[in-house]
């Protein structure tokens, strides 16, 4: 016990024996010889943001079908801890798949003002992101960050659930920086 | 295609122009020429209602089918640029009434005496009939809705 060196804070050790703190291995400083583990608050808050979004899922388009594709089996979005959640009481993370018309922006607002803080949103697909073909049109808003705050473009039309995977993970690594748009 | 039959009782009695899908009536007679296809005729089903703009006037037309001889027939009527208002025939076609809504909606056909005339389609702040030739197609860019966290916004 005495020969093991003692941890320095900010120097990468290994994730103690049994647990699945990989991600965050350099923020954790285990004591030696016993049952201890130091790591910063903010740390260890990231990564169980980041591991458990749930996301409010609103499907306005097109989108929402590839959006339905990536939580289905094939690409899974449960083995990363993210399960769709029917309220914004119980969410964390928003994601627009579709087009936002000017009458149902309103309620993008309400739902979203009605989540929990911290709070992200990803914004799914050229509509969402821009108003794309749609910007010019008499009912459509050009971009859902007119309404809200948006964290991450997914780019798209639609996007395919690969695309909309990497936006989840690039969600992930701004989460783990203590980062995001809304308040 | 409108039975020619049909077609001709309506010429004579309602001074209609007939076309290739129906007729046209006068403003003043729309509700007394679709009682008697209703009544009289048989023409019970309201297919739908539609809107357009020419060059001179709003259109509004009307498609009502008889059931029985699976005859579908175009009731239309010329409606003034400058006085947009027509009869509603909601009372007539119960089906009619969304169906104006939408023209009132898109187009800024107002109808008399319709049950429920709000918008349909379109925010109840939206400015402007959008499909009107004369709806600029920026408009609503610098349009934004009202929302709780941005109350200042609307227009």
């Amino acid at each position: 016990m005495a020969d093991e060196p003692l941890p320095v804070l900010g120097q990468p050790a290994a994730a103690p024996a049994g647990t699945a703190l990989t991600d965050i291995a350099e923020e954790v400083v285990r004591f030696p010889g016993g049952g201890v583990a130091v790591l910063r608050s903010d740390a260890l808050f990231h990564w169980a943001q980041k591991s458990s979004m749930w996301p409010l899922t609103f499907g306005l388009a097109c989108c929402a079908i590839e959006m339905m594709a990536t939580f289905a089996g094939r690409f899974d979005l449960d083995r990363f801890g993210i399960f769709l959640r029917p309220t914004p009481r119980q969410s964390d993370v928003m994601i627009i798949a579709g087009t936002v018309t000017i009458k149902m922006a309103p309620r993008i607002r309400t739902l979203y003002d009605q989540m929990a803080h911290p709070k992200w949103v990803i914004s799914m697909g050229s509509c969402a992101n821009s108003g794309d073909h749609y910007r010019n049109v008499y009912s459509v808003v050009p971009g859902v960050d007119h309404v809200i705050p948006v964290d991450i473009y997914v780019a798209g039309c639609p996007p395919t659930p690969e695309a909309l995977l990497e936006g989840i993970f690039a969600l992930q690594r701004k989460i783990m920086e203590g980062d995001r748009a809304g308040a | 295609m409108p039975a020619p039959e049909i077609v001709a009782v309506l010429t004579s009695r309602f001074s209609a122009a007939s076309f290739a899908l129906g007729v046209e009536v006068p403003a003043a007679s729309l509700l007394a020429a679709l009682r008697a296809l209703r009544d009289v005729h048989g023409y019970r089903y309201y297919v739908l209602g539609s809107g357009a703009e020419t060059e001179s006037s709003f259109e509004v037309a009307h498609a009502v089918r008889n059931i029985e001889s699976n005859d579908t027939l175009f009731v239309k009527v010329r409606v003034p640029k400058d006085a947009p208002e027509i009869d509603s025939i909601a009372f007539v076609y119960a089906g009619a009434e969304w169906q104006e809504r939408e023209i009132w909606d898109l187009f800024g056909v107002s109808f008399r005496a319709h049950p429920d005339p709000r918008r349909i389609l379109m925010p109840d702040d939206y400015p402007g009939h959008p499909l009107r030739k004369s709806f600029a197609m920026d408009t609503p860019w610098g349009y934004r809705p009202a929302t709780p966290g941005n109350p200042e916004a609307g227009s």
